[in-house]
């Protein structure tokens, strides 16, 4: 398109003749690209505008370098202003292929109702559109409570159809694989808790219940919420992923279609999975919990190893683990209920099992820590 | 065929999404042993009317009857016992992406038949080798190419030997040759099979190719405009949409 001779690029350019009284010609020169700054449509309307009136719009091109895009859209705005004016636009004097561009971009005439309207609505339409929203999930979590209850029933008389591979690698996900997380996490919580208390209670010279602090804080509390969080982000959210794009593959419909339930085939081993796995990792983390306090106690505070498991020891009872794996077992539910609910609501686009899953963490965090502010009053009061 | 039984009978169907009307008044029989092909522009509801028929979707108003049952009034039982008899191969194929190829055939096999699990496997074999993919039974769905894709989600629909078969786009996405010969392993597997076959498509090629009756869904006028064989509606359709459609545009220029 640009020879040797118009390589140098000249901006866009108009300027305006009239070459009879009633006829503005326009001459475009130079190029035309929307990488250039274009002179402005008003330009052409002011002349337009001007004494005498005009009639006709002609063009003269002969000048005009490369043109692109740039070029069309801003002849467009101007036959737009003019066929409101009733002017006679001759496009005559425009190159070949501006004339196509324009023709085809005219070709399907735009479709009225097509365009989302960004209306407004008013604050009270607002408010009832989102109870509505939020009385439909309930609805929706309501059904998949039932249906996931129906296919637990099964399974347990040992009528549901499922994989028993699925099941077994769901289980080692949920367990096995979660242990260097969980072993992380709940090591470091230990010894920051440690680290907390120790510098208060050696004001008084009460070191040694820093094994106290952090056994119990391990197994009643700290333990099953680290890794209910962490089984949220990371199960819960793989959950929500996988059942998601088998949605979007329409995996889900063709099990389905051959009378395979997805809740039975996809949600059961899963929550079956978790439910299993998080009392056992629950415990697992108590534990690495406490020894990452005793480092802290032995190796910084002058506590022997036995002194601190001695302590450790006397201060906990079964209670206090029972009531850390019960909530913990609750918190598995709640994962897996909100990752495979996720899922399978999930939309079909990429986009949608992004958020499927952004849902499904935000969702199960949410439930856990509110379920956990919950067991707190009423451990509290029953007095346990 | 010469017997010209109603096997799939639809009613007075509409379809919408929410309040949103995607197609009214549908009527049409597919006889047994027909090869049946909706065909109509991007997004007037092909896709959609195939859901409703194989049961992933509840119509708006209408009937759809499998014989004499009304799929969508009666039972979930009789409903489960009637999806049974079809085969479907969806647009993408959508064979499950954790199982090998053997797995996804089997385990329909698995759910509905006491075969043991050696006679599944030679049932697969069998239905893998007749779409030319005997020796990928290891295969994960990733590791295949599309084309390969939808031959073995072809041979999971047949894995039950149904007698009713949906495609949804059989050819989309592959290339001439290998649509053509997928065209030609459909109509040669029913034939054998003797299955009832209903094809969604836009493709000229396999609609003339493979189709002996077809309705038309015209996404303007909201509702089918033409119904029969598609070599006939070429000749003889008077519908400037569906001669348009059946020429690729072509007699739109003519007209011009």
């Amino acid at each position: 398109m640009d020879g040797g001779m118009a390589a140098a690029a000249a901006p866009g350019e108009i300027s305006f003749s009239r070459p009879a009284e009633d006829t503005l010609l326009v001459r475009l020169a130079g190029d035309w690209t929307i990488k250039e700054e274009l002179p402005s449509v008003e330009e052409v309307k002011k002349q337009a505008d001007s004494r005498p009136p005009v009639q006709r719009l002609a063009f003269d091109t002969q000048d005009l370098g490369r043109w692109d895009s740039g070029l069309i859209t801003f002849l467009i705005k101007v036959f737009d202003q003019f066929s409101q004016s009733q002017i006679d636009t001759n496009r005559e004097g425009l190159p070949d292929g501006v004339r196509r561009l324009l023709d085809l971009a005219a070709a399907v005439p735009e479709k009225k109702d097509a365009r989302k309207e960004a209306l407004r609505e008013p604050f009270l339409v607002q408010v009832g559109k989102a109870s509505m929203d939020i009385a439909r999930h309930m609805g929706a979590l309501v059904t998949f409570l039932g249906e996931s209850t129906i296919a637990f029933g099964k399974f347990f008389v040992g009528k549901a159809k499922f994989r028993r591979s699925d099941l077994w690698l769901t289980i080692q996900q949920c367990g096995v694989d979660a242990l260097p997380i969980v072993t992380l996490i709940s090591f470091l919580v230990g010894l920051i808790l440690a680290f907390v208390g120790a510098v208060q209670l050696a004001m008084f010279g009460a070191q040694i219940y820093i094994a106290n602090l952090v056994g119990i804080a391990m197994a009643r509390e700290m333990g099953a919420l680290m890794t209910g969080i962490i089984m949220a982000g990371r199960t819960g959210a793989a959950f929500a992923a996988q059942i998601g794009t088998m949605q979007v593959n329409e995996e889900v419909d063709a099990l389905i279609t051959m009378g395979v339930s997805p809740m039975e085939f996809l949600v059961l081993p899963r929550m079956f999975a978790l439910i299993v796995m998080m009392p056992l990792l629950c415990l697992y983390a108590d534990l690495v919990g406490i020894l990452g306090g005793l480092v802290v106690g032995a190796g910084m505070f002058d506590i022997s190893f036995t002194q601190y498991m001695e302590q450790t020891r006397a201060s906990l009872n079964l209670t206090h683990f029972g009531l850390g794996v019960f909530k913990s077992a609750v918190f598995g539910v709640l994962v897996a209920v909100a990752g495979c609910l996720r899922g399978m609501e999930c939309g079909r686009s990429a986009s949608a099992v992004g958020d499927a899953a952004t849902s499904a963490v935000v969702t199960s965090i949410v439930l856990i820590v509110v379920t956990d502010g919950i067991f707190a009053v009423v451990t509290n009061i029953i007095g346990i | 065929m010469n017997n010209k039984e109603p096997h799939i009978t639809v009613h007075d169907l509409t379809m919408a999404y929410g309040d949103f009307v995607l197609m009214r008044d549908l009527n049409f029989t597919v006889n047994r042993g027909d090869v049946f092909i909706v065909m109509g522009g991007s997004g007037c509801g092909k896709s959609t009317l195939m859901k409703i028929m194989v049961g992933l979707k509840s119509p708006a108003t209408g009937k759809v009857l499998y014989e004499d049952t009304s799929f969508w009034e009666t039972s979930p039982e009789e409903q489960e016992q009637l999806m049974r008899n079809f085969g479907i191969l969806y647009q993408s194929g959508a064979l499950w992406s954790s199982m090998t190829l053997e797995e996804n055939v089997a385990l329909p096999l698995e759910q509905y038949t006491d075969l043991s699990p050696s006679q599944v496997r030679e049932v697969v074999s069998l239905k893998l080798s007749l779409v030319g993919l005997a020796g990928f039974e290891e295969f994960y769905p990733s590791e295949i190419s599309g084309g390969m894709r939808k031959r073995a989600g072809l041979a999971r629909a047949m894995a039950l030997d149904p007698e009713i078969l949906f495609f949804d786009e059989p050819s989309a996405g592959l290339d001439p040759i290998s649509a053509r010969l997928l065209d030609d392993l459909i109509l040669e597997l029913t034939a054998s099979l003797g299955a009832t076959v209903v094809v969604v498509t836009h493709e000229l090629a396999s609609i003339f190719a493979i189709g002996n009756n077809s309705i038309f869904l015209d996404v303007d006028k909201r509702t089918m405009t033409a119904s029969g064989d598609p070599k006939k509606l070429l000749a003889e359709s008077e519908d400037p949409t569906v001669r348009r459609f059946l020429t690729r545009g072509e007699e739109k220029e003519q007209a011009r």
